[in-house]
Parts: structure tokens; C-alpha cells; sequence
């Protein structure tokens, strides 16, 4: 591939230096492309408005890709250069919240409503089944809605719900 | 002159929009006929005026009226015209005022499509919405008007547009976004105006879900277009950041969309009516905390343009009124709603309600993620940041049950069904999705990974689910006869399905490469050879700059000839990458061009992303099935007014 393109590079251009396409980072692997990319995703330059590290063209962004470079060439790992920008430019640095008393909120809420809903859904229809099916339900609803009506558009109203639920439940049957 | 007739029909608005507040809700106490029959004409008034403003607006624009605050500072001569128009809504103010116009629209569609309505609860809906307006309109007069001059010294030329809104997207992103946030607003209205009537029947439902179907399916493309033009304009390939002013679109969005199905679960089966009731709440609110994250500048974010802390107080206020007010005649009445639908643990409702628990569960993610960090920060315990890899893992986790849901709901039955007849379809369904899955990513990729293998299996497993579905019911029903809605559920979720597999796919499987070109130098990336043809000066209206031109040929056979520009703007001082697309349904090729090096070369960066464009192809699909429900012959006016008239 090399080949090609230098010989390329040889017919067009007197210098044959310049006419390689060089990679602006030389990876010593795959993997450590691949960590330098999941990297400068998740570390937030501190500078910028909203904008990680791999994207934004700022100084210290920049400063800080050739850093995690650096960092990689060492031999660190994903954690250990995470560790040291946190240090550095402190938690603000990476997009992953830290686990504490406030930011447990982030995963416990969510897990602990689903857990919540699922709790009462169970026990609704566990008790539903005790009770006895109420007598006549679409006359209860037309109880309540009587109760309601207080002039006669109300009316027509009712009389257009119990279609409609007349309706779905032919929907319901087929 | 033009700029004060506008500015003059905003204070007509305004008036309008009090009248409408006040007197028909005094008819519908009295039973007074002639008070209630107002609110129709003023509605239509308030959208005439409001459009009339917008009108003198964009006139101002068009015409370079310097004169005027807003257009000197968002426009210039050298702007050109369709930019111009986009520049009437590219600040704060003008921007306030499309979301205006966009308020008094769906006022006006309802105005003018409830005939079939009662009249009181018609009345009751207008009044609602005219409350609302009353507060938007207050707003723009007393902090944000467009039409303020900058007489007697005026400037010679405007200051230009921000060259990042100089787009395509910028003409058609706002207004289908605003559509979307404003729209919620008639949920809303229709949601308060039964609770004020104390009349929460089925009906009620029926009558919200087409506005509310209309509403979602313009949000589902605002947020899929703003998506597509953060991908081709930002310059560096992203279409999702997780950035507050995406989750402030986003949140709404998730509410609205569990909305949509617990309404259906009201209106079939009478059942979750105050749930809904709080969901149509919640989904307006959080479209106005959206808004004000977004103006009031408390958050960082790079697409916010539009910012300023002391208007965020105005709107804040607002909020906390509408929260307020109507969380409180909710927990008045919402004990006198009962919902009288039973099921069973195993039945459709119990599907509908687990994909309401997990899009709330995915709401409050979103939520916490986007204002924790301020919490955080205000506390005392340090300033974080909260991005792509916390919601990427907490979406992860939540899609899966989602998606597993979605295939199979649609195939239990309401009320009660029996677990034993969905035992062999999963199982058969799971493996023919695995299977499908590895085939393809084996033959497309040659290489399997795990997180996308989930995520296509996910999309592939809906899919399946939903033909499956269509076969099982065409057996009952003629697949003509089949209601409209029903094959907007089906095209819905396939839509879904799209989007899925284009972000585990695109996310999981695209390459990029950094590199260093001269001209006549080629590089490879996935299989396309890159060669940088030439570099070349181009001149557009307002700006001037450079263009890469890159050949891509694919085993020797040519594929596209592109052109990578790095613009200057000179009176925002500003340089913009125009990143090259060669868009394609399986992948797409994108070249940004970064700087010249000192040496003379120019650093570039290449991109191949599989599938991308399936995300907004997705996105696409479900606005339009969105849009498909409001044909149903069961949503269409005379058929509501039929019923209504029985």
C-alpha cells in the first residue's frame, strides 16, 4: 500500500518526504487507536463550551490529546489516564459522573421507579382478582359522570362516551 | 414603520390573548352561549395578528432594516435571502416570536377543528391555551421584543448571522421543533380542561390523541432533523452528544411518546386516566423547562445561541406556575377519576404500562443527567460533568427490556391472555433474530461486536414481531380494512427498529483516521482509497475560504469526487468547517478538513459510518406514522362529531 502511494507521491511531487500520508498520531496498535479514540470521547475539555476532547479545536484540548498520547505510550491504562486528567483538571474532566451521596440519585431513582411500578402492578392486579368483578361497571361510570353533569352538553357527552366504549369494546371482542 | 405595525400587532396579540383568558371561561361558569362563542374568534384573531407580526418580522429581515436591534445584530446585506428569512428566528427574540406564532397556529387549528367538540369543553380547551399565551405574550413584550429600533444611530451594516446557522437546517429545524414543544401545549389544554370540568371519560382521550399524535410527530422530526444537522454542519460526525439543549428536546419527547400509548389505553380501555392526565402535564412542563435550560443560559451547551440569565427568571416564573397550578388541580381532582378498565398481570395493559415505567424511568435519567451537574455545583461539592458514556450505559440497560416489550406487546390482547401462547413465538423469533443478526454483521463486517450484535438483534426482533403481528391479524381483518392507526403503530415501531440498529451499528462499526495529506497523496480507510485531488479557493456570498477536493475510489472503481471546505466569515471573524458527505443507505463517507500544517500539508480527518443514516431514516418513519394516526377515520372531524351529535 505504502509502495503505491510513494510511487504516486514519487510522479507527482519532487519531494518524496512529504509525499507519504503520514497518520497525524502513529498508533503502535489497533488497540491503542481504539483507546485513544474512546478516550478523547470521554474526557470534556474544560475550556469549551460542551465539547469533548476529540472534537473541539481548542489549546488545551489539543494539549490534552497529545497528553493522553503520551500517557498511552507509557503504557497506562484506560483508568490510569482518566485518573491523571482528573487530577489535573479535576472530575469536571470526564463525562462519567463519580458515585457519591448526591450523584447516586443519577442511577437509584430510575431503578428504584421501575421497581416502584412494578411492585404496585403486581399487587393491583393480585388484589383485583380477590375482588369481585363490581356489578355492572358502565353503570358506575354513568353514575359518576350524572353526578357531573350540570347542563345539558354534559349529556350528550355521556351518552358519546358510553359509545365510544360501546365501540371499543366491539373492538375489543373482535 | 413596517417594524412598529408588527410590534403593534404583538400588543393587539396580547390583548387578544387576555380577552381569551378571561371572558369565555366566564361564559362556560355562567352557561352564557354568547361569552363561550368568543373564544373561537379570538383565537383566530390572536393567530392573524401573530402572524401579521412575524410577517413585518421577516419583512424587516428581508429588507435589511438596520434600524432595528434584532436584525442588526443577526443579519448583514451580504447575507443571502433564504438566510435572511432564517435569521428572523435566529435570535432570542425572533426566535420567541416564531414560538409564538407557532402557539397561535395550533390555537387556531383547534379553534377551527373542534367543531365537533361540546361547547363548553371547547371553551374550557381554548381558555387553557389563551392562560398559556397570556404568559408567552407578557413574556416577549416585556423582555425580549423584536422590534426594538437602535435610532437615531443606526449602524451602517448588520453584524451577520452565526455562520453555524447558515444552513439548511436552521430554515427547517426550529420551526418543526417548535411545532412539536408548542403543540404539546393543546395536550395539555385538553388534559386541564377536563380535569376543570371534572368530565375525564374515554371521550376525552379520544378527542386529545390526534393533537397529541400531531404534536409528537412534529417533535420526533424536529429532534431527527436538529440530529441530521448537528451531523453535517458541526464538522466532526457526531449526531447524539447528550448536550443539555438535545436532552432538553429529548425529555419531552420520551413523556409525549409514553403519553401517546397511555392514551390509547384510555380511550380502548377506560383505564390509567389519571396517569395520562399527569403524563400530558408533565410532557408540557418539561417542554417549558426545556426552554428555559435552553434561554436562560444556566446551562453550558454548544447549541445554545440564544442565551441570557436575567430573561431565564421570567420564564422560571412561568414554570413554576404552570407546574404549580395545574399539580394542584390535579391532586384536587384527580381522586375523583376512577378508571374502571381491569386487567390482568399478563395483558396488554400491563405491556402498555411497563413501556410507560420505562420511558418515565428513561425521562428521569435524562432529567437527573442534565440538571444534577448544577445541583452538584450549587451544594458545594464540586463542579461535574455528566455525558455520552453515563447515558449511553443507562440507555443501553433500559432499551433492552423496551425493545423486548415493544415486539410482543402488540400480540397479547387487552384484558387477560394467556401466558402459554407466547412461549414457542418468542423463542422462535429470538432465534431466527440471532441468527439473522450474525449473518449480517458476519457478511457485512466480518467481525462481531458484541453491543451492536444486541442492538441489531433488538431492531431485528421488532421487526420480525411486527410482520408477525400483521400476518396474525390479517387472518381476521383484510389487511385494507385494517384502521389507519393500526398500521401507524406497525410502521411506528418498525421506524424504531431503524433507529436502533442504525446506533448500534454506526456507533459500534465506524472508523475514522487522522491524517496528513499533500496534494497527489491518497490514504485508505475501510476499503475506500482517499486521494487529495487538489486544493482550491472558493468565494461564496459572505465568505471566502479553501476546498479540499478528495477523490474515494473503492477497488479502483470510482465512488464520489468530494469537497471539504474550511470557510472565514469576516464580519463574525469566524472559520467553519463544511465537512464533504457522500451519504449512501449503508454508509456514509465524511471528510472534514482541518488545518494547514506549516509545513503545507493539511491535516484531515475520514470517516466511514455504516448505517448512519438509518438513525434519521428511522426518525423519519416514525414522524410519519405519527402523522398517519390523525387520517384514521375514527380521529377525522365529522366522524367526532358524529359520535358526539348521537
Amino acid at each position: 500500500m505504502n509502495k503505491f502511494v510513494i510511487t504516486i507521491g514519487l510522479l507527482l511531487l519532487s519531494n518524496i518526504a512529504q509525499a507519504t500520508t503520514e497518520d497525524q498520531i502513529s498508533f503502535k496498535s489497533e488497540q491503542q487507536k481504539q483507546l485513544y479514540l474512546e478516550l478523547t470521547a470521554e474526557l470534556r475539555c474544560p475550556k469549551c463550551q460542551n465539547q469533548n476532547i476529540a472534537d473541539s479545536n481548542a489549546v488545551v484540548a489539543k494539549d490534552m490529546r497529545v497528553k493522553t498520547k503520551q500517557l498511552l505510550d507509557e503504557g497506562q491504562n484506560k483508568q490510569q489516564v482518566i485518573d491523571y486528567m482528573i487530577n489535573r483538571y479535576g472530575q469536571f474532566a470526564h463525562y462519567q459522573p463519580p458515585f457519591n451521596v448526591a450523584t447516586s440519585m443519577l442511577w437509584l431513582l430510575p431503578i428504584g421507579f421501575i421497581l416502584f411500578a412494578g411492585f404496585v402492578q403486581v399487587k393491583r392486579s393480585k388484589s383485583k382478582q380477590q375482588v369481585d368483578e363490581p356489578t355492572n361497571l358502565s353503570d358506575l361510570d354513568d353514575e359518576l359522570a350524572q353526578l357531573l353533569v350540570s347542563d345539558s352538553n354534559n349529556k350528550i357527552d355521556t351518552s358519546a362516551s358510553n359509545n365510544a366504549k360501546t365501540e371499543a369494546n366491539v373492538k375489543d371482542i373482535k | 414603520m413596517i417594524p412598529e405595525l408588527g410590534n403593534f400587532a404583538l400588543y393587539i396579540a396580547f390583548a387578544l390573548s387576555i380577552l381569551l383568558s378571561i371572558f369565555p371561561a366566564i361564559g362556560v361558569r355562567q352557561n352564557n352561549a354568547r361569552l363561550m362563542a368568543m373564544a373561537p374568534n379570538l383565537s383566530i384573531g390572536l393567530f392573524v395578528f401573530t402572524l401579521f407580526s412575524f410577517s413585518c418580522l421577516v419583512y424587516a429581515f428581508l429588507t435589511d432594516d438596520f434600524t432595528v436591534v434584532n436584525v442588526a445584530q443577526n443579519s448583514n446585506s451580504a447575507l443571502p435571502n433564504q438566510y435572511k428569512f432564517a435569521a428572523s428566528f435566529g435570535s432570542h427574540e425572533g426566535s420567541f416570536l416564531l414560538w409564538l406564532l407557532m402557539q397561535s397556529g395550533w390555537l387556531f387549528a383547534v379553534a377551527i377543528m373542534s367543531k365537533g367538540l361540546p361547547v363548553d369543553m371547547r371553551t374550557r380547551i381554548l381558555t387553557v391555551l389563551g392562560w398559556v399565551c397570556v404568559g408567552f405574550y407578557a413574556y416577549i413584550i416585556i423582555s425580549s421584543n423584536p422590534f426594538e429600533r437602535t435610532l437615531p444611530y443606526f449602524p451602517v451594516d448588520g453584524r451577520d448571522l452565526n455562520p453555524l446557522l447558515q444552513d439548511i437546517g436552521m430554515i427547517i429545524h426550529p420551526p418543526l421543533l417548535y411545532m412539536g414543544y408548542v403543540g404539546l401545549s393543546v395536550s395539555f389544554a385538553f388534559a386541564i380542561a377536563a380535569l376543570l370540568s371534572g368530565n375525564l371519560d374515554s371521550t376525552w382521550a379520544k378527542w386529545s390523541r390526534p393533537w397529541t399524535a400531531a404534536a409528537w410527530a412534529f417533535l420526533t422530526l424536529g429532534i431527527t432533523v436538529g440530529s441530521w444537522w448537528a451531523y453535517s454542519e458541526l464538522g466532526w460526525g457526531g449526531w447524539w452528544f447528550w448536550d443539555p439543549v438535545e436532552n432538553a428536546s429529548f425529555m419531552p419527547w420520551l413523556v409525549a411518546t409514553a403519553l401517546l400509548h397511555s392514551l390509547a389505553v384510555s380511550e380502548k380501555r377506560n383505564a390509567f386516566k389519571s396517569w395520562t392526565v399527569f403524563l400530558a402535564i408533565a410532557a408540557f412542563s418539561l417542554s417549558l423547562l426545556g426552554t428555559f435550560l435552553v434561554r436562560s443560559g444556566v446551562i453550558v451547551s454548544v447549541h445554545a445561541f440564544a442565551s441570557d440569565p436575567e430573561r431565564g427568571i421570567f420564564i422560571l416564573i412561568l414554570l413554576a406556575l404552570v407546574i404549580g397550578g395545574s399539580l394542584l388541580l390535579y391532586s384536587l381532582r384527580a381522586g375523583n377519576i376512577k378508571s374502571f378498565g381491569k386487567f390482568s398481570i399478563f395483558s396488554r395493559e400491563s405491556m402498555l404500562w411497563g413501556n410507560n415505567v420505562l420511558l418515565i424511568a428513561a425521562t428521569m435519567v435524562v432529567l437527573m443527567g442534565t440538571l444534577l451537574p448544577l445541583v452538584h455545583k450549587e451544594i458545594g461539592l464540586g463542579t461535574i460533568s455528566i455525558g455520552e458514556p453515563f447515558f449511553n450505559q443507562m440507555f443501553t440497560y433500559l432499551i433492552v427490556p423496551f425493545a423486548l416489550l415493544l415486539g410482543i406487546a402488540p400480540l397479547v390482547r387487552w384484558k387477560q391472555d394467556k401466558l402459554n401462547n407466547f412461549v414457542t413465538k418468542p423463542v422462535v423469533v429470538i432465534i431466527s433474530s440471532v441468527v439473522l443478526t450474525l449473518l449480517w454483521l458476519k457478511v457485512e463486517f466480518n467481525d462481531i461486536n458484541l453491543l451492536a450484535a444486541l442492538g441489531t438483534c433488538l431492531a431485528v426482533w421488532v421487526v420480525l414481531f411486527t410482520l408477525l403481528e400483521l400476518k396474525q391479524t390479517s387472518k381476521k381483518v383484510s389487511l385494507f380494512k385494517l384502521p389507519l392507526s393500526h398500521y401507524s403503530m406497525s410502521l411506528g415501531h418498525i421506524g424504531l427498529a431503524f433507529v436502533i440498529a442504525g446506533v448500534a451499528l454506526t456507533s459500534q462499526y465506524s472508523v475514522e483516521r487522522d491524517v496528513k495529506m499533500n496534494t497527489g497523496d491518497s490514504a485508505e480507510l475501510r476499503g475506500y482509497q482517499f486521494t487529495f485531488d487538489k486544493i482550491k479557493n472558493i468565494e461564496g456570498p459572505n465568505y471566502d475560504g479553501w476546498a479540499a477536493v478528495i477523490s474515494v475510489t473503492k477497488q479502483d472503481k470510482p465512488v464520489a469526487t468530494m469537497l471539504a471546505e474550511k470557510r472565514f466569515y469576516p464580519v463574525q471573524r469566524n472559520t467553519m468547517t463544511e465537512a464533504a458527505i457522500d451519504d449512501g443507505f449503508f454508509r456514509d463517507i465524511y471528510i472534514s478538513l482541518g488545518e494547514r500544517l506549516p509545513d503545507g500539508a493539511w491535516a484531515l480527518r475520514l470517516y466511514v459510518k455504516p448505517y448512519v443514516r438509518w438513525i434519521w431514516l428511522g426518525g423519519i418513519i416514525v414522524a410519519f406514522a405519527g402523522g398517519l394516526t390523525l387520517f384514521d377515520r375514527r380521529y377525522r372531524n365529522k366522524n367526532v362529531a358524529k359520535v358526539t351529535a348521537q
